[in-house]
């Protein structure tokens, strides 16, 4: 065969070899590359769906609502209307699912209401924040204030 | 039945063109249908956040409540989200003390006196899922990416951990999951936004100080908002594109 081609050989030669290469290339790649990958870019499209996989441990508001409808309306026109549930109450979605066998855990108020509003420089100056010791003592914050609608001084929900 | 030499041809060309559509179709089959959400167009949404510095009181909800939802690393301290305070002495807004105390997972024990002539205040930060992102155009396998959404994700099956893109993000959004020595960050809680809920963080944030925004929605208020609001992304300068909005952002923040 080499003599067919006399003087060319080399080339031929060289030729095959570059077809084997692209060949195994073209095989590996068909074989690791998955087939999703560069649908939409420079990705797995399917690593779409796996972000998208994880569970929900934060229900939302309107899940929470569903039953327990009354708090939207102890909230109306307080100060803490746009507080969304788990702010406070923390997440709730495995609660949401099923009522009966996870229960919600009621906050400390002296802890939880202490960390929006007890006294620091960075907060906002407009922001209704005190010294919690000095103006609670050993006292509970929901025992003046409704948690709901903590209405100060003269304010709807406001507790003597 | 007699076959001449143009029906051959004739009929080979519909075969011919038949199998290159049912090749198109097939493959189309094979790489699955990724819209399996029903109702969710990735198309349709462009998500954004905006930030508002002013309203932020530095609880650490949003710290919490991603530890909690994204199954973030507890200890030792990594982040998908953080808050920063910010402690300027008057006028020098080129020196800002700046700390983050676990990220502001704890809450900020008070570190100033109030009246020492200084502006203080906190800065929750993010993944600024930009447009242009730096982090995506280094990854070396294509295991982080900006969805169709406006979403910059990882690919945790894809990742090799160089660890390049924690390197190239200019917010230092990123850290390596030691657990499983590949990259994580924030993702906007895809698996939320994609069913019609809202990130963690903005669900738990007692005083909207931060709200996501669908940029492609018309009725969506960050519209408006964006209007109304003189708002700045954090460093202009480097042309990430970044859809992270914060409104009232002091010069001294980086």
């Amino acid at each position: 065969m080499g003599r067919s081609f006399g003087h060319k050989e080399h080339l031929v030669r060289v030729a095959g070899l570059f077809v084997c290469g692209l060949l195994a290339f073209l095989v590996l790649q068909a074989l690791l590359v998955p087939r999703d990958f560069g649908v939409y870019g420079h990705y797995r499209a399917g690593a779409l769906d796996d972000n998208r996989a994880r569970p929900v441990t934060f229900a939302g508001r309107a899940a929470c609502v569903e039953c327990h409808s009354d708090v939207p309306d102890a909230q109306k026109g307080g100060r803490h209307e746009a507080v969304r549930c788990e702010a406070c109450h923390g997440a709730l979605a495995l609660h949401a699912a099923d009522p009966t066998e996870q229960k919600a855990q009621r906050p400390d108020s002296r802890v939880l209401c202490a960390r929006c509003h007890q006294m620091n420089v960075g907060r906002p100056v407009r922001f209704p924040q005190v010294d919690v010791a000095e103006h609670a003592g050993k006292e509970a914050c929901t025992s003046c204030h409704a948690a709901h609608n903590p209405g100060l001084g003269g304010e709807a929900g406001a507790t003597p | 039945m007699r076959t001449d030499r143009r029906d051959f041809l004739a009929r080979s060309t519909h075969l011919l063109l038949l199998t290159g559509a049912a090749q198109v179709a097939f493959e189309s089959v094979l790489r699955g249908e990724p819209e399996a959400a029903p109702n969710y167009k990735t198309t349709d949404h462009w998500w954004g956040m905006v930030i508002d510095v002013e309203k932020c009181i530095g609880c650490g909800n949003c710290v919490r409540a991603c530890k909690e939802e994204n199954d973030v690393p507890k200890e030792p301290f990594y982040f998908r989200t953080w808050v920063e305070r910010y402690h300027v002495p008057e006028g020098n807004i080129e020196h800002p003390e700046v700390d983050s105390p676990n990220g502001g997972h704890d809450g900020f024990l008070e570190k100033y006196r109030p009246g020492d002539g200084s502006k203080n205040f906190f800065v929750p930060k993010l993944c600024n899922h930009c447009a242009h992102s730096p982090c995506v155009q280094v990854c070396p396998v294509g295991a982080t990416f900006e969805s169709p959404d406006g979403v910059v994700l990882v690919d945790k099956s894809y990742c090799i951990g160089c660890r390049y893109c924690v390197q190239a993000c200019p917010y230092g959004c990123r850290f390596i999951d030691p657990r499983t020595h590949t990259v994580d960050k924030c993702s906007l809680c895809y698996h939320r936004i994609t069913k019609g809920l809202t990130t963690a963080c903005c669900e738990a944030c007692p005083t909207d100080a931060r709200v996501l925004g669908d940029l492609k929605n018309p009725k969506d208020p960050i519209h408006e908002y964006l209007r109304t609001h003189k708002v700045q992304v954090l460093k202009p300068q480097m042309a990430t594109g970044s859809k992270t909005y914060y409104n009232g952002l002091d010069g001294s923040v980086r």
